[in-house]
């Protein structure tokens, strides 16, 4: 009784000839390798064009309602209320998704993707900073719709074309630095729900107890404190201050300082936790 | 803290290395020792089998020697170099297929292997070129523009080991490289693992698969419980054991009882009497009784069909093996003698 299972013999000469030409390169630099990855996360978002429904439909939403549900409430008007909360949603809209890269990561971990990478001679940053390539394109692809949207809808920035690049440039670089800690948290906890979880709790009460829809003026007083050492108060002081037309140079120096400290805390964190994970 | 002590008397440079060698290795999760003190000593060339059941610490042991994880206690070289003090050295000389997919499931095929094909260095021109070479050789052309999510299991394996040899490596892990298989796909993997061994490169595989152990490997270590509790080729594996299997059917099923008792007076073993109402076999001291045996049954008028001896197979070494208690007797050791060579050749199956 014999099953006939030995593949064509053609299958082995084949394999035979492919196995033995494997050359050895001489090997790929750091930014070759991270942009690599960055093409990776280009591939996904062609693949999986559903991950930008977030990106794109969030943002639509948000804007659409309150300017038109709480503008007139907020401000007398929902035209009034426009140059007010197009900043705001901006921000909030793109530190919001900065979870996705912990999402990512995590993905990668348990698909384990992530094992193979790590078993690469490449140089280890790369795969995070690839995938920080990635998430950042997809920050300027949601500051785009948002910009689009409010211009639509007849949001003309007094800042002009100069203060909303630089105000886009300015929030691409603190998600930038953000997004360290959301690989950190992407490596540390198990599954995507968590991650999920996890970044809920921690984003709406900082996008929300900000300045992103209402002046910190119009609350409480005990809040008013709150809201003043939110870090996202600072960004949309000074993102809205670009895109007025009037810079606030302190906002923007605290930003930076903010952006700065980011990276240098979570990025080393990050890489030890990466080189360790078992 | 590990100590990275050279040993004397080391050849220098990659060709006269040892392509695992592990003294003590240990690594544990809380107070499970997934591994827990393994001394393997693995030269070049040829396939080594990591022979053990599920949670027997295979897993654990090929992602310490890939640098993946750090170990908690003992050393380990790959190829001579220190798997915590030089990983990138390590990581350049070897590849790592685990038991799991591991491609990213998103991409297709074809970009999957041109992205691991950018990652070691090659152009973008001929990482595409190595990427086509791969597809068409293990079967995968058709596939190659599909995303990797809608592969079968067999593809999946086989697109997940072309990753792992991209550029073909020195030493290559692969963790349980046929579970869950069908036969047409297990015998598509271990053409490839013999393509490999014939280019070169040493192969470290661990299975639950005692007949994947036989037909692929040169030697085989057998653990359980994060330890080692047997090394040897196949057939010093078998010996270890002292028994091999006579096989017989009878030509007249009426007679099977008969010879049974017959039989079991001569080899001093019981038959074990299968559903085939015409076969019996034994398990067999000493080969030399079976002459005398076919002629006890011919000189009783009892024909015989056909027989056969075999070994025992790894099945039964294994269940002699962990039958012992790892922690009360001191490990087996697989005889280096006692007639391993008339045992050489592959059971009939
Ligand atoms: N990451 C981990 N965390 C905790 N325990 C683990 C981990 N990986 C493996 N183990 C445990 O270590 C033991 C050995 O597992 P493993 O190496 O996967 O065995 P095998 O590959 O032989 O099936 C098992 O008891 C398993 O539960
Ligand atoms: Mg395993």
């Amino acid at each position: 009784m014999s099953v006939t299972t030995s593949p064509r013999p053609s299958y082995d000469e084949k394999v035979a000839a492919a196995v033995g030409s494997g050359d050895a390169p001489a090997g790929a630099g750091g930014v070759s390798t991270s942009l690599t990855f960055g093409w990776r996360a280009l591939l996904k978002i062609k693949h999986v064009p559903e991950q930008l429904l977030d990106v794109t439909m969030f943002p639509l939403m948000f804007i659409l309602m309150f300017t038109y549900v709480f503008g007139g409430a907020i401000m007398g008007s929902p035209d009034g209320y426009l140059p007010y909360v197009v900043p705001g949603i901006l921000v909030q809209t793109v530190v919001m998704i900065t979870m996705y890269t912990a999402m990512t990561i995590n993905n990668d971990i348990q698909k384990g993707v992530f094992d193979r990478i790590r078993a690469l001679p490449v140089w280890r940053p790369s795969l995070l900073v690839g995938a920080l390539l990635g998430d950042t394109l997809r920050y300027t692809m949601a500051s785009v719709v948002i910009l689009g949207v409010s211009l639509l809808m007849g949001y003309r920035a007094p800042g002009g074309v100069t203060g909303v690049v630089l105000a886009v440039l300015l929030l691409l670089a603190f998600c930038f630095s953000l997004s360290w800690l959301w690989t950190l948290l992407g490596l540390r906890l198990r599954t995507p729900e968590s991650v999920m979880g996890v970044s809920m709790t921690v984003l709406f009460p900082l996008t929300f107890i900000s300045n992103v829809f209402v002046p910190k003026e119009s609350m409480p007083g005990w809040l008013q404190g709150v809201v003043t050492v939110n870090p996202v108060t600072h960004l949309v002081d000074a993102t809205r201050g670009f895109m007025d037309g009037s810079p606030d140079m302190g906002a923007v120096a605290t930003v930076l300082v903010m952006s700065g400290a980011l990276v240098a805390v979570f990025g080393p964190l990050t890489m030890y936790v990466y080189n360790r994970k078992s | 803290m590990l100590q990275d002590s050279q040993p004397a008397g080391r050849r220098p440079g990659g060709e006269g290395q040892l392509a695992v060698e592990t003294v003590g290795l240990v690594k544990t999760f809380g107070d499970n020792r997934a591994v827990d003190g393994i001394d393997l000593s693995i030269g070049q060339g040829g396939v080594h089998a990591v022979l053990g059941p599920n949670g027997a610490g295979k897993t654990t042991a090929i992602r310490v020697l890939a640098t993946l994880i750090r170990p908690d206690g003992g050393t380990a070289r790959v190829l001579g170099h220190d798997v915590v003090a030089e990983p990138a050295r390590v990581r350049s000389l070897v590849s790592m297929t685990g038991q799991f997919a591991s491609l990213d499931e998103d991409l297709t095929g074809q970009e999957n292997l041109v992205l691991l094909g950018r990652l070691y260095g090659f152009s973008r021109q001929r990482a595409k070129e190595r990427a086509h070479e791969l597809l068409e050789a293990f079967d995968l052309s058709e596939a190659a523009g599909r995303q990797v999510k809608r592969y079968s299991g067999g593809m999946r394996r086989r697109i997940d080991i072309a990753g792992s040899i991209v550029v073909r490596p020195q030493l290559m892990f692969l963790d349980e490289p046929t579970t869950g298989l069908d036969p047409r796909s297990r015998n598509q993997v271990w053409a490839i693992v013999r393509a490999l061994v014939a280019a070169g490169t040493t192969v470290v595989l661990t299975t639950q698969y005692l007949e994947e152990a036989d037909q692929l490997a040169d030697r085989i270590t057998v653990i359980d419980h994060g330890r080692i509790i047997a090394e040897g080729t196949s057939g010093e594996l078998k010996a270890s054991v002292g028994s091999g299997a006579f096989h017989l059917r009878v030509a007249d099923a009426g007679q099977r009882t008969t010879a049974a008792d017959l039989l079991a007076a001569r080899f001093g073993t019981e038959a074990s009497l299968s559903s085939d109402p015409y076969a019996l076999s034994f398990r067999l001291e000493d080969p030399s009784d079976v002459p005398a045996a076919l002629l006890d049954l011919t000189g009783r008028g009892i024909g015989v069909a056909e027989y056969s001896m075999g070994q025992p197979n790894l099945d039964e070494v294994f269940l002699a093996l962990t039958g012992h208690s790892t922690e009360e007797s001191e490990t087996p050791t697989a005889s280096e003698d006692a007639g391993a060579d008339e045992q050489k050749e592959v059971p009939v199956r």
